[in-house]
């Protein structure tokens, strides 16, 4: 096994928690840059919504279409089988065939699933 | 072959002979993110320039050559003429949300990047699931981008975050997919163990069909979920302006710039990863000689090799092919690569447990 565990820190939280202190600093600093020699003028026509030019009619935090949320639901449903699917994965190769048959009937339920949504249409985008 | 983790390991023994355990892990992480931070930063610039060389050479034009020898400063430019301008002040907006949504963006590019096999030893983070830490974190980013159109009141970013949103965990699917046919063969879902399984051939050469349809099912939805044409609807100039960043501006706006970018890098790293050995250099069973004058190519330019090559293939689809339409788009993913996926899945399997495989 190759190690590649650097500096020998084992603890991947830590590297981690590293990584994700970098992300937040970079914006942080660049915002404090940006901030420090950017321009500032002030009028009021600058803070309106970027839209046709006209003031904008209605809310725009507004309803939208139905659609978005049933491809949401869909990719939830396959999102969770990838999921389950990760742990067999790992171990077929010493389960052999007994797991590739345990995990076909899991497979065509989910391949149910997906013929179930393309026949009722979900798949259609009206 | 040389192994980088050596230069880690002085720095690490030489750090611990001057101060007690804690510091030295301390003073580790802050140049582990130091590191990082040029890293990213650096890619991002050369990225920029990559891609405007890369297409201006496409189109027969010149691309820039102005500022810095062959253009190469352009981008340098380009950051500092970004952090010069205004951030504008806006009224209607969700202040909080709008203000986290880089945050999100760029800590998804970030995580997934130090996840990444940058050389033999060389590699921040690696852990038994890996790749699944990988593909966890780099779906952080549509959360970024979600709330960014949601939060900026607008109609334009509002429907580009949502066409983003759907596009983006609809090809994440495919993503994954493939992933997992790749992890099947591997046997192990670490980015160090997915490496070592490629050090005799690489998983596009041993797994023969199977890894070829998984390889185009990746590109295609890599490509989809790094928002790039041709399917760069959430930010189609023509309908929607910017889509979901329309309401950002200046180094605001930059971030998603940058993180569009690295994603880019990114989806290539580990394409060059499942398919290409990462780090590992080009090897044919038998032929000693000649793998033994490969391995003297160091490992991290294999790595960044293999990834600039393909993110030329991804930037070539951009300038190739016309935007697609949004039900074409979904129908494309749950048509046609989902299904495809799956069955690519179970061929897999099932050349594995029957022991088809070279």
């Amino acid at each position: 096994m190759i190690s590649t565990a650097i500096f020998g820190i084992e603890n991947n939280a830590l590297l981690a928690l590293t990584a994700l202190l970098t992300g937040a600093g970079l914006v942080a600093l660049a915002l404090w840059l940006a901030g420090l020699i950017s321009p500032r003028s002030f009028n009021p026509q600058k803070g309106e919504a970027y839209e046709c030019g006209i003031p904008t009619r209605g809310e725009s935090m507004s309803q939208f279409k139905v659609g978005y949320y049933l491809f949401a639901i869909l990719f939830l449903m396959f999102d969770v089988e990838t999921v389950f699917l990760f742990p067999w994965a790992v171990t077929m190769k010493s389960l052999g065939a007994d797991g590739l048959l345990s995990i076909a009937v899991f497979f065509g339920v989910l391949v149910l699933g997906l013929v179930y949504a393309w026949r009722k249409g979900a798949l259609e985008w009206k | 072959m040389q192994d980088l983790s050596a230069i880690t390991n002085w720095i690490h023994s030489f750090l611990s002979s001057l101060m007690p355990g804690w510091l030295t892990t301390t003073v580790e992480c802050v140049l582990i993110g130091v590191g990082l931070l040029l890293v990213y930063s650096l890619l991002a610039l050369f990225y920029i320039y990559y891609e405007r060389k890369f297409c201006a050479a496409i189109q027969c034009r010149i691309g820039p050559n102005r500022v810095g020898p062959l253009g190469l400063l352009q981008s340098v430019a380009d950051m500092f003429k970004i952090l010069i301008k205004e951030l504008i002040e806006l009224k209607h907006i969700d202040r909080f949300l709008f203000a986290l949504a880089p945050y999100l963006v760029i800590i998804a590019s970030m995580l997934a990047f130090a996840v990444l096999p940058w050389g033999n030893g060389l590699q921040v983070i690696d852990f038994n699931i890996g790749i699944f830490f990988l593909i966890a974190v780099s779906s952080i980013g549509v959360l970024g981008i979600l709330l960014a159109g949601w939060s900026s009141n607008n109609k334009f970013t509002l429907i580009g975050a949502l066409r983003s949103g759907a596009q983006m965990v609809s090809y994440e699917l495919s993503i994954g997919l493939s992933v997992l046919t790749m992890v099947c063969l591997a046997g192990t879902a670490s980015v160090g163990g997915i490496i070592e399984a490629q050090s005799d051939m690489w998983f596009i050469f041993k797994g023969h069909i199977p890894a070829l349809i998984a390889f185009v099912i990746y590109m295609i939805a890599g490509t989809a979920e790094t928002n790039r044409g041709p399917f760069d609807l959430p930010e189609a100039e023509s309908e929607l302006t910017a889509g979901y960043h329309t309401e950002y501006s200046g180094i605001h706006f930059g971030f998603f710039y940058l993180a569009e970018y690295l994603n880019l890098f990114v989806i290539s790293g580990v394409a060059a990863l499942l398919f290409f050995g990462g780090w590992m250099p080009f090897h044919v069973p038998g032929w000693e000689s000649f793998n033994h004058i490969m391995d003297y190519i160091p490992s991290v330019v294999w790595f960044l090799g293999k990834a600039f090559v393909l993110s030329a293939v991804i930037m070539w689809f951009k300038w190739t092919y016309p935007r697609l339409r949004i039900d074409m788009l979904l129908a494309l993913e749950w048509k046609y690569l989902l299904p495809i996926g799956l069955f690519n899945l179970a061929l897999m399997a099932c050349i594995i447990v029957f022991n088809l495989h070279f």
